[in-house]
């Protein structure tokens, strides 16, 4: 989507129990991506995540309770398509996402040769190595994914992406709940938008761990998965 | 041994008729609402017809080659609890969605009258659609 005015910038930062990085993610993108507007969602959290990023004087909405990471981001876009933004873009809250590789993200969307951006770690030689059993998975994602998609998709479960306003519009009706970033791909791929993987680089999580444990990483796979094949099926 | 089969014939019919008597008692007293309670009266009728009417529970079994025949009493009692469990589910999984929107939308509604509380402003919130 061409825009001939400035673009309307969102950055999205979901945030769960984040208190110890949500101030550098802020600060990081104040600095990099002045012109844009940053939006905390906060989803429920009970250390003083919210505290901060109302101190840093950045809007922040507080879910009742924890609603998931996909209701989270989906609060976001709602929140995007509410105040007429033309680009959201997520980055996550635990510092992992760097935000001077924003740009390179949003300016697909602004020029109008994508609707979606994924930040992959993996394209033009990145040199993020995951441990042997996680790059297995991420290998198997990237290979279903791609093969659905009819396009070579490397990242598949990096949560480093922008949006434009048609995609923003769907999102606030369908956004997967837990696991979402596989899933919205093979969403956002039969609803026919045009979807971009761009290089950028990653920092190592400055803080919490990963949603995905271990123990959790087999369910994970599986439910995926499984979510993925059902989706096909639907109309 | 006809003396064994009316002993099930009893049991399953008084029973049947209790948690009749049951369901009816949660609506009246509004525990439960009568959109939820249609299939645990089919499930209750379904039961209470096989087990006054033999001649039915006979043929069916019969046809199924079930060589005991009241043991399709309990076949047709968990073929409808696996049904009102999917239905269960089912209404599980749409309010789910629906709390999740509700939720949402006071996120959104406590952010607007925040801003506006701040703003110092009385005039009322745009909508959120």
């Amino acid at each position: 989507m061409t825009q001939n005015t400035t673009p309307k910038i969102l950055v999205i930062i979901p945030a769960f129990n984040e208190e110890e990085t949500i101030a550098s993610v802020i600060t990081d993108v104040r600095t990099n991506v002045p012109e844009a507007v940053i939006l905390v969602v906060n989803d429920g959290s009970r250390d003083s995540t919210a505290a901060i990023a109302e101190s840093l004087g950045v809007v922040t909405l507080t879910h009742p309770y924890n609603l998931g990471i996909g209701a989270t981001m989906q609060t976001g876009y709602k929140y995007a398509r509410q105040f007429g933004f033309s680009v959201a873009v997520q980055v996550d809250g635990d510092g992992q996402h760097r935000a001077d590789q924003i740009r390179r993200l949003i300016e697909p969307i602004i020029y109008g040769t994508a609707q979606i951006t994924i930040g992959s770690r993996f394209l033009d030689g990145g040199d993020y190595k995951p441990s042997l059993a996680r790059s297995a998975g991420m290998a198997i994602f990237s290979k279903v994914v791609s093969v659905i998609l009819r396009e070579k998709i490397t990242d598949t479960t990096s949560g480093f992406r922008a949006s434009g306003r048609d995609v923003i519009a769907y999102y606030c009706g369908h956004y997967p709940d837990d696991y979402p970033e596989v899933e919205a791909l093979v969403l956002l791929h039969r609803k026919g938008f045009r979807i971009m993987e761009v290089p950028v680089k990653m920092s190592e999580r400055g803080g919490g761990r990963s949603s995905i444990t271990p123990t959790k990483s087999a369910f994970y796979m599986i439910k995926v998965l499984l979510a993925i094949f059902v989706d096909l099926l639907k109309k | 041994m006809p003396n064994k089969t009316l002993y099930v014939q009893i049991v399953a019919i008084v029973g049947s008729l209790v948690l009749f008597g049951v369901v009816i008692d949660f609506i009246r007293r509004g525990l439960l609402k009568e959109k939820y309670s249609v299939l645990w009266l089919a499930l209750c009728v379904a039961v209470m017809v096989l087990a006054v009417k033999r001649s039915i529970l006979d043929t069916i079994a019969l046809k199924l080659g079930v060589s005991y025949p009241p043991s399709l009493l309990f076949l047709v009692a968990f073929l409808f609890i696996l049904l009102i469990l999917l239905h269960f589910s089912v209404v599980i999984s749409i309010l789910h969605e629906k709390n999740k929107i509700l939720a949402q939308e006071i996120t959104m509604l406590r952010h607007i009258v925040k801003q506006g509380r701040d703003a110092g402003t009385s005039s009322a919130p745009e909508s959120l659609e």
